[in-house]
This record gives structure tokens, sequence and C-alpha cells, in this order.
């Protein structure tokens, strides 16, 4: 028991509900100013919800909240900000068509005579950006026009023009470049020391580890346990958010190197100014991953491939044959063989209101119909073979597959891509915001897919992933390869020197640093 | 350490920027001053501040339901009863805006409320029935019409002679209703824009989801939309009944303003998707889709084909829009 | 016993049976007023005049599926019947004559193509160029007729059409709604352009970057829209002997009302063909039993002089909204 002041926000008892499904249940939370709290747990244990309810946009169903001790409601945002909530949520809040300006001071800007005060925003605006390490962005810029990785900063600035008391990070980092993200580290830091309360949530256990001084775990809806962060190993983590036996993450690899002719090659491949001369090529049952910090032209290699970009230059072979991949059509043909799972599954894999069954065979429904009327025999044959393979839970074929969690919407979309039984699969990283049960089960399925035979391609931003499931990784860096890691080489100082564009390391790895493979089996040993 | 990524936009400062809806507006103008001067120029006798007067106030009735359409558009939304309520707003003037000038000004006020009225109804159904406006809009327009039609089964009524003559005529070649949109523009579109509750409708329409995660008052904002534009839509209803010294409840011409407004608002460069947009250029879509009947006057067309001309400037103009679809680099930029 | 009831699942849904509902409700509440309303011979009257509004709502409901909208009806319709009509100007006195009907119903299809394309192609918003295509087809038209009302008859193929009887008891007019219905219903649920109309109107960005071309979809449910716009017109030619003007106008907003009340949302990819047979349906109904009970008489004794087109207007607006509020609400957005 904490002989101390009253903790400045104390949620007990919260429970919330959507339908018949339980998002949280009793769920507890307390922090404190001047301290940095984490939560941490799968999608769908309740972290996102429970932020939600802090935050003002959704209401509680039961369970009270406290404020220095005192209960509060939050009828809507508004509410909540006015109490001295912020919240960045991983879904952004900024308005494209609007200027940066106009985005900060969206509720509460200046005015005069009762209208905006365009001049006095600007100024505001100028002092939140600066505040988060933002001072090159222009607040005139309509919020369209920037990167992903300067609009969460935007975000960010936006969550502190209001000058909270507790500031509450949902994911916020998931998008930023890592330079974005250590100067938003040192400004969380720094706003710690002057006393604000800071709610963070991610999965990235080396940020946690980084920053905060409190961690809480959820699963299911359900408090598991909090404590102070480094009193427990990152497996004691993992087995309390997914609740069960924690083996290394990654599946073995094939001990045979892949031989024979390449399945993909692709030479000189250029596009505006964000790919330059890129050559590759993957062999039948390779895994290649691609790295490097965020927006060096990771995906839109991806998408060069897969046929959406218009003027690219250089030259791709599919089998030995040339092919111009000029849209998806002619990349999913069977002739080239291609998958792409892309980045935003709600946007860019699913139809949401549409039934999973309708979902799985979008891409292959000319397998499953002739003269264009769809054969359902057919069709439940093939959907068996994947949800049997994939491990979907088949009870809700039929529903709609915006009412699965993150993790399973992204098996559908990567069974539908199955059922067009792909020769090349390209990934763009196909496991952000996914929990680690589902993770797990997703790289036992890309290393059987290659021990089959399939050649694949992907993009991830998470260095263990690269390490444990690629053959080899190429890094990115201003559109162009850099560097081939492949073997002993492939480790996290590698990977992030490369990432930076440095010359090769000469150093060992640092001590304590597990980042190699041959340093993960030493330690399961 | 500090890397900039290369795909990183570059640093703008005190760069003159235009924004969309700027240089749609722009080109609105553009348009228009051409079109206007080749008319002018054509014109037997010139153009003297008579011919100038028509042109003004035929083109006066649609700039204003054009702007009473903006308002809706920029929220996401659209409004189809615009057409019903300048019908409506006519024939009720047409009862109410005559005899002695209080009575006349009681009248006018009155006509204002009503159309004010319209829109607010619009609106609550839209915030509070969680209906979609495009539907809300078309059946209520039906109601609006119905009224219309019991105020003035057949053509007809007056309206105070001295009022209508002052909405219509000109000081120095300068008409009243090109000084009736200044007034407008200057008193209720500007302040509306530069408001909380204005630039909120922009937020809305740029979009909805991020708009109430920010603490947008999303309800009150669109009220004020659709309230605003049920009063721009009664203002060109007073102006109709001072043109023609009568009320008339034909459905041709509450769907003929209904749907030029639409194109108006389009070519004035707001975006039918919300988000983007003004008042201003809605104006000068207007006066580019009226202009065009008068050119074909001027070049010894036949009136009846207007509707043609107007729809191929619609379709060169949404196409011309388009045109930036063949310099796409990435085909899912296409989508939404 | 689950598969029944599956398969009806897949056709109804709540907004179907409400309007179904309401149709029963308003049957009996006219027949309170007049016994004749539930009389065969009346209901069949009635399915015969909805069968007009029937066909051309059929391709509007596939483009509003899309998520776009097709505001040239009116004027498809005109082109339909002034051009069946007005065939033999252009093919001859033997072929004009025999090809009437598909050529009207060829020319709304090119309508069809050209908002197609400009739609699919050029991404231009479908409202204004849809409404851009339908004032071109107004002044091609009325630069047709030289600007007077058309003179030309219709053919006897086309009158046979309208009143005749194929199938004893079932006008004409019904059999072909009831063919085309059957037809649309088996395409949007048991075809890939089915599945892809309705993921296109969900999200056309996943449909692409699922491989399908959605410009072809896009161009084949405009030319459907445009064909069965340009067969009400034949019709409606048919049924009056010669084509008129402005044929089509009073079709627009009784259309996208009639599907949007039979569930079919409006921002696209969600509705049964069903509901918009009883959106029709409803309309159709309340339309002519406003004409012939004349409500309007009711309110002279308050003092109260009202024309009858004012009841009708007022009483099908409110009618929309009352029941879209029923079942038509959008949810929260949260």
């Amino acid at each position: 028991m904490n002989p101390g002041p009253v903790p400045l926000l104390q949620a007990q008892g919260i429970s919330k509900h959507y339908g018949g499904v339980r998002a949280i249940e009793d769920v507890q939370f307390e922090c404190d100013r001047g301290k940095i709290h984490a939560l941490l747990g799968e999608n769908g244990a309740g972290k996102s919800t429970l932020i939600k309810v802090l935050a003002g946009v959704v209401q509680p169903d039961a369970g009270i909240i406290l404020l220095d001790g005192e209960p509060v409601t939050f009828a809507n945002p508004t509410a909540a900000n006015d109490a001295g909530i912020a919240c960045v949520f991983q879904e952004l809040s900024l308005l494209p068509d609007l200027s940066v300006a106009d985005n900060i001071g969206i509720t509460h800007p200046p005015r005069r005579y009762g209208l905006i005060d365009h001049g006095a925003q600007r100024r505001m605006a100028e002092a939140a950006l600066a505040r988060v390490g933002g001072e090159n962005i222009d607040p005139n810029t309509p919020i369209g026009e920037l990167s992903l990785s300067r609009r969460q900063m935007v975000e960010i600035a936006k969550a502190l023009a209001r000058d909270p008391k507790i500031l509450i990070l949902d994911e916020a980092t998931s998008a930023l470049t890592a330079a974005d993200v250590e100067k938003v580290f040192t400004m969380l830091r720094q706003l710690r020391d002057e006393g604000m309360a800071i709610v963070y949530i991610s999965h990235r256990m080396h940020e946690i580890s980084q920053l905060a001084d409190d961690c809480t775990v959820y699963r299911n809806g359900h408090n598991v346990a909090t404590f102070p962060t480094g009193t427990k190993s990152d497996n004691a983590i993992v087995e309390m958010m997914i609740g069960r036996e924690y083996e290394s993450v990654f599946p073995p690899l094939s001990e045979t190197k892949p031989e024979g002719k390449p399945i993909l090659k692709v030479a000189d491949l250029g596009w505006q100014n964000l790919l330059n001369e890129i050559s590759l090529e993957i062999r039948p049952g390779e895994v290649v991953g691609l790295g490097g910090l965020d927006g060096q032209g990771q995906s839109q290699l991806l998408l060069a491939l897969f046929g959406t970009l218009v003027g690219v230059t250089g030259t791709v072979e599919v089998d030995g044959e040339p092919v111009r991949l000029t849209n998806p059509q002619r990349a999913k043909s069977p002739e080239v063989g291609m998958a792409l799972i892309p980045e935003d599954r709600k946007n860019e894999g699913l139809m949401l209101p549409m039934t999973v069954r309708e979902n799985l065979t979008f891409a292959a429904v000319d397998r499953v119909s002739r003269f264009g009327i769809i054969d359902t025999e057919a069709e439940e044959v093939a959907i068996g073979e994947v949800v049997d393979l994939l491990k979907i839970r088949s009870d809700g074929i039929d529903g709609p597959v915006g009412s699965l969690s993150g993790g399973n919407q992204q098996k559908v979309v990567i069974g539908k891509w199955l059922m067009t039984k792909p020769r090349i699969i390209l990934l763009n990283d196909p496991t952000r915001g996914i929990d680690v049960g589902t993770k797990q089960e997703i790289y036992q399925l890309l290393r059987r897919l290659s021990g089959d035979g399939a050649a694949i391609l992907f993009y991830s931003t998470d260095y263990d992933e690269l390490i444990g499931c690629c053959d080899r990784v190429l890094v990115m860096y201003g559109g162009a390869v850099v560097r081939t890691l492949h073997g002993e080489e492939l480790n996290e100082t590698n990977l992030v020197s490369a990432a930076l564009n440095l010359p090769a390391a000469t150093a060992k790895p640092a001590a304590g640093q597990n980042g190699t493979r041959a340093g993960r089996a030493a330690e399961a040993s | 350490m500090s890397v900039e990524t290369a795909a990183e936009p570059a640093v703008r400062r005190n760069r003159l920027r235009l924004s969309a809806a700027q240089r749609g507006t722009l080109i609105a103008v553009a348009i228009f001053v051409i079109m206007f001067g080749v008319y002018g120029w054509k014109q037997s006798v010139g153009l003297t501040p008579n011919i100038i007067n028509t042109a003004a106030n035929k083109g006066a009735l649609l700039a204003l339901v054009a702007m009473a359409q903006t308002l809706p558009v920029l929220t996401g939304g659209l409004d189809l009863s615009v057409g019903a309520v300048l019908v409506l707003t006519n024939c009720l003037a047409s009862n109410i805006v005559n005899g002695d000038p209080l009575m006349t000004t009681l009248g006018v006020i009155g006509v204002l409320l009503v159309g004010l009225v319209c829109g607010a109804i619009n609106g609550v159904i839209v915030v509070y029935g969680r209906l979609q406006p495009i539907i809300v809009t078309l059946a209520m327009g039906a109601v609006y019409f119905g009224i219309a039609l019991a105020l003035r089964p057949q053509p007809g009524g007056s309206v105070n002679f001295d009022f209508a003559d002052y909405m219509t005529r000109s000081t120095f070649a300068v008409p009243h209703s090109v000084l009736l949109l200044l007034a407008v523009v200057f008193f209720i579109w500007i302040p509306y824009r530069r408001s909380i509750l204005g630039r909120a409708a922009y937020a809305i329409g740029s979009s909805e989801q991020a708009a109430y995660m920010s603490g947008v008052p999303i309800a009150r904002a669109k009220l004020l939309a659709y309230a605003l534009s049920g009063l721009l839509a009664s203002i060109s209803g007073l102006l109709l009944t001072a043109i023609t010294y009568s009320g008339a409840a034909k459905a041709a011409i509450a769907n003929d303003y209904t749907l030029n407004s639409i194109g108006a608002v389009v070519i004035g460069g707001t975006s039918l998707f919300g988000g983007v947009g003004t008042a201003i250029g809605s104006i000068f879509g207007a006066y580019v889709m009226r202009t065009v009947g008068d050119l074909l006057i001027v070049f010894d067309i036949n009136p009846v084909l207007q509707p043609l001309f107007v729809g191929m400037v619609l379709l060169v103009a949404v196409s011309i829009g388009s045109l930036r679809v063949l310099r796409i680099k990435n085909k899912l930029d296409l989508f939404r | 016993m689950a598969s029944l009831a599956a398969t009806a699942a897949r056709h109804i849904d709540r907004p179907t049976l409400v309007a179904f509902g309401c149709i029963v409700v308003l049957l009996l509440l006219g027949a309170l007023f007049e016994p004749a309303f539930l009389s065969p011979v009346y209901l069949v009257q009635q399915l015969q005049i909805a069968s007009f509004l029937g066909v051309v709502a059929t391709g509007v409901m596939l483009v509003i599926l899309l998520g776009h909208i097709d505001l040239s009806i009116p004027w498809t319709i005109g082109i339909g019947g002034m051009m069946a009509t007005g065939a033999t100007g252009f093919l001859g006195p033997e072929l004009g004559v025999a090809l009437a009907i598909p050529f009207g119903i060829l020319c709304g299809a090119g309508v069809g193509v050209i908002n197609g394309l400009g739609v699919a192609y050029l991404r231009a918003p479908s409202m204004i160029f849809t409404l851009g295509m339908n004032a071109v087809a107004q002044g091609l038209m009325v630069w047709h007729t030289g600007g007077f009302a058309p003179q030309d008859r219709a053919t006897g193929l086309m009158r046979e059409l309208t009143v005749g009887h194929l199938v004893p008891g079932v006008p004409n007019p019904l059999l072909i709604w009831i063919i085309l219905g059957a037809v649309t219903i088996f395409m949007l649920t048991r075809t890939t352009l089915g599945r892809e109309i309705y993921a296109i109107g969900n999200k056309e960005r996943a449909v692409f970057l699922s491989g399908v071309d959605t410009r072809r979809v896009i161009v084949v449910c405009f030319i459907i829209s445009g064909a069965c716009a340009a067969a009400t017109g034949v019709l409606l030619a048919g049924w009056a002997n010669r084509s008129y003007q402005a044929m089509g106008d009073p079709y627009l907003l009784p259309t996208i009302a009639a599907v949007v009340l039979g569930g079919t949302n409006i921002l696209g990819g969600r509705g049964r063909y069903i509901g918009t047979v009883a959106g029709v349906i409803l309309i159709t109904i309340l339309q002519s039993m406003l004409s012939v009970i004349q409500p309007q008489r009711f309110f002279v004794p308050l003092g109260l002089e009202m024309p009858a087109d004012t009841f009708r207007q007022v009483v099908f607006g409110v009618v929309i909204i009352g029941m879209l509020l029923i079942y038509g609400r959008e949810k929260l957005v949260r």
C-alpha cells in the first residue's frame, strides 16, 4: 500500500462491452504525476478500449474514474480535454484538408472579436511544434501533404498544445522514423520530469524498457499485473500477455540453402526518386527481408512489383520470362503468380462489412466459378482448406470480417491470397499492430509456405522478425539496397548501422545484446 | 545524431502557396471573365448598364442558391432542397412582402426566418435522425415544394414595388444584386468561415471521424451549415420575387436551381467530398453557368439548346479536374 | 429448413420486411376508404404501373450499390422513348419499325457507356458527370425534335409490349419486370460480378489491390442503368402511343427514393433487390392512393384549401423520412 499522495488518475471497476463482446471487464488503472506508465497486452486485451474510456471517446458501462481523488465522467472527448487529459490515438485525429496550425488549434483557437485569430494561432502552433522537436514543419502546410511520420509529430504537438496534466499515447511511435522516435522520447522524459503523467501503449518491448517507469499488463479484458519496469524479464511479460508458456518465437530455418533458378529477378528498378536502380533475385523457397528506416522505398518496391505504380523503369523477370507488371491483375495472373499482403488491412486488404467467406474468396473467385457464376460447392471446399491451414475460427465465416480482431483479420487477408496459390508472396509489414500469439502463427505459416516452394519478400519494421524469419535481408536507404545481410552478419547492430547507411561495422555486437540468431540459440539451450 | 530520411518533404517557409480551394476559385473567376468578355464583345450594343444589370440579376439568383449549396457540401453532405426552399420563399414573399414599408419589412424578415427554419429542419433530421443528407433533403424538398403549392396554387401575387425596384436596379452602373452578393459575402460568408463552427464544417468534410476524435462540435456545426443554407436560399427567393413581381410554384424551377447549384459549386472549385472549397468560388461558378445561356443568344444559337451547352460545360469542367488522373504515379491514390 | 432460412436471409433483410409491412398497412388503411383497393384487379393494375418505375430502379440500384449515382435518368428515359419512336428516321421505314425497341435501348446504353467511362476512367464524381450527361441528353433530344413536341408514334410492337398479356393475367410490363428482376437477383447473389459490385461499394481500394478491374464493373453497371432507363422510356412511349417532352422528369426522385426505401445504402455496398421491389411498389401504391382518396378534401371544412399535389408531395416526403428513421439510421461515429 503506497502511503503517498492520491494518484492523479484512477480508474476502478471499468467495464465496457460492444454488443455481446466484453472488451474490458472490471479493469483497474492508476497513474501518477511525474511517471511514465506503460500498458501492455495483445490486441483485443482491452488497452485501446481503456484508453478510449479515459479519453472520453466511449462511455463505460460500469466503473468510476477519479481525477485527484474526485469522481469525474467524460461524455465526449471535449470533456476529457477540458479536464486535462490529452490523447494521441493510433488512428490519427488530424484533418487532411486543413493546415497544421488549424489542426493544432481546432477546438480552442485564439480568438479576436469572436472569430479565429489566425496569426496568434500560427504562433501557438509553432510553439507546440517546437516542443516536440518539429520546428521544421511549416504551420501553413495542409496535413495531407505531410509524410506519416510528420503527421504523427503534429498529432503529438496538438495534444501538448492544450497543456494537459495527463498525456496518453496509443502506439504513437509506430509510424515515426527512428530519429523522430528519439526526439519524442527525449520530450516525453522531459515532460515527465516536469510533472506530467504519461500513459504509453506500445508493442515494442525495447521502447518500453527505455521509457517507462511502471508497467501494467492486460489480457482478455482483465488486469494481469502491475510492476515497476525492469523487475520482470521480457519472456515473463510476454507470458503474462499471452497466458501460456512462451517458447522461442521463430521456427527454425531450413538447413539446405535454396538452389536453382531465381523465380523473381529484378534489374535496375527505378521510380520517381523513391526507387533507385534496385536489383535483386529470389529463389523458390527463399524468405528475403527488406529492412531499413521507414520511408526508404520498401513499400514502393512492393507496390512497384505488384503493378500499382506508373512509370517504373528497369526490368522484372518471373521464372526467366520478362514481364510488364502494369496492374495488379497482371501480377496476380497465373503466369506471374504474385500476391501482396498490403500495409493497411482495413482499407486495402478487406471489405469490412462483407462476410469472411466473401473476403476469403475475393481474389481467387474465378477459381471457384465458371462463366462468372459461383460454384458454391467448390467455394466451400476451397474455404475449408484455407480455414484449416490458418486456424481461422469457422463459426464466424458468415459474419462480417469487421468484427474480427486485428490478428484474425490479417489471417483472412493472407488466406485470401493463399487461395490464388501464389508463387511469389509480397508482404508489407504484415505483423504491425498484431498480438504476439497471431504473430507466431504467421511466422510458422511463412516458414511452411517457403518450405513448399514459394518465394517470399517481406518488409518489416521489427528487427527481431527480420533476423528470425529471413534467409537474408536487403537493407534499403534512399531507395536503393545499400547492404545485404545473411548468416552471422544478420544481427541487430548491422541492421541498424546499414539502415543509417554507415560503413559496415567491424566491432562485435555489444555485450548483452541478444540480437543474433546464434545468440538466441545459445540462450534457449 | 539526427538523420533526415530521403522521403521527408523539404522545409517550406514563407512560400506563396495557393490552397486547392483558392486555385479552384481562381480558375472559375478566369473562366467567367473570359466568357463575359466574349459576351460583351459580341453584343451589338456593347456592354450597356442595362445588359450588365440583367445578367447580374439573373446570375445572382443562382449565385445565392449556389452559396447555399456550398455550406452543406463543405461538411460532406448535400442539399437537394435548395431549389424547393427558393420556390417556397418566393411564393411566400409574393404573399407577405407587400403593403406599407412596415409590413414589407416584416414580410422580408418573415421570409428569411422561414428559409432559416427550413434549413434548420433539414439539419435537425440529418444530425439527430442520423440519416444521409441526400435523402433527407430530397424528401424535405418535396415537403417544402408542397407547401409552396399550397401558398401559390396558381402563379400570381404581388410585391412592394419600391422594394422590388431597389433590389433589382443599378446605381452608377453597379447592379444592386451584385452589392447584395458582396454584402452576403462580407456579413455572412467571411464571418462564418472564420468562426469555430464554420471551420468545423471544413473539418467534418475532411474527416468526420477525426473531427469527432478531436472534439469538434459536429452537431452544432452541421445544424448551422444547413440552417444558413436555408437562409441563403431564402435571400434568393426574395430576389426572385423582386425580379418577377410574382410567385410561382413550378417543379421545373426548383429542380433547375437545385441541380444547377450543384454544378456551380463544382465549377467553383468546391469538392463534393467536402473539406475543400469556398462560397466565393460558387458565385463565379454560378455566373459561368448563366453566362453560357447568354452566349448562346449572342451567337444566334437556338436558346432551346441551352441545356446541351450547359451540360457540356459541366462535363468539360469536371473532366479538366479529372485530368490530374492522367498524371497519377501511384494508382492507389485514385481510390479513397 | 436451415438452408431455406439461409436463402431467405441472403435475399431479405430488415428494411425489406419493413417496406413490405408498410405496403400491407397502406393497403388495409386504403381499404377502409375504398374496398376496391384490395381487389386483385386493382393490385395487378398497380403492379403494372409499378413496373415502369421498377425497370428503371433496377439499373439505378446497381449504380447506387457501387457507391455512385445516376442523375441522367430523366433524359435517358426520354432518349429511350424518342429514339424508339423516331427509329424510322435513322434506320429507314422497315428496319426502323422492326428494330425500334432495341434501337431505343441501345441509345440509352450509349449514354451509360459515356457515364461509365467518365466515372471509371476519368474518376469524375458520378453526381456531376451524370448531371452533365442529363443536360447533354436533353439538349440532343431537343435538337432532334427541333424544339417542338415529338411527333413520332410508337410502333405496334411497342404498344403490344405495354398493353398486351403474353401470360394470361399478367400484363407485359409486369412480366418484363419480373424477368429482369429474377436475372438481377441471380446476378447479384450468385455471380462474380455481383460480388464485385458489393465489394466496390464497400471499399474500391481493397478491390483494386485484390487484382480486380474495378473500371469494367463500373462501366457495366452504368450501361445497365442507361439501358434500363431507356427501356422504361420505350414502355412509356408504348403506353402513351407516342413519346412526349420531359417524359422522364417525374422519375428521378421516386427512383432514388424507391431504392433507398428498399434498404439500399445510398453510400453503396449494401442492399437487396427484393428491397428495391418493395420500395417501388410502396411508392406506386402511395402515389395512386393519394390521387384516389384525395385526402385534401378532409381539410376543406377546416378552411384549408390545398391543391391535390401539395398533399402528395408532403406525404411523399414525410413517408420517406419516417420509414428511414425506422431502419435507415447510420451508426454513431465513434
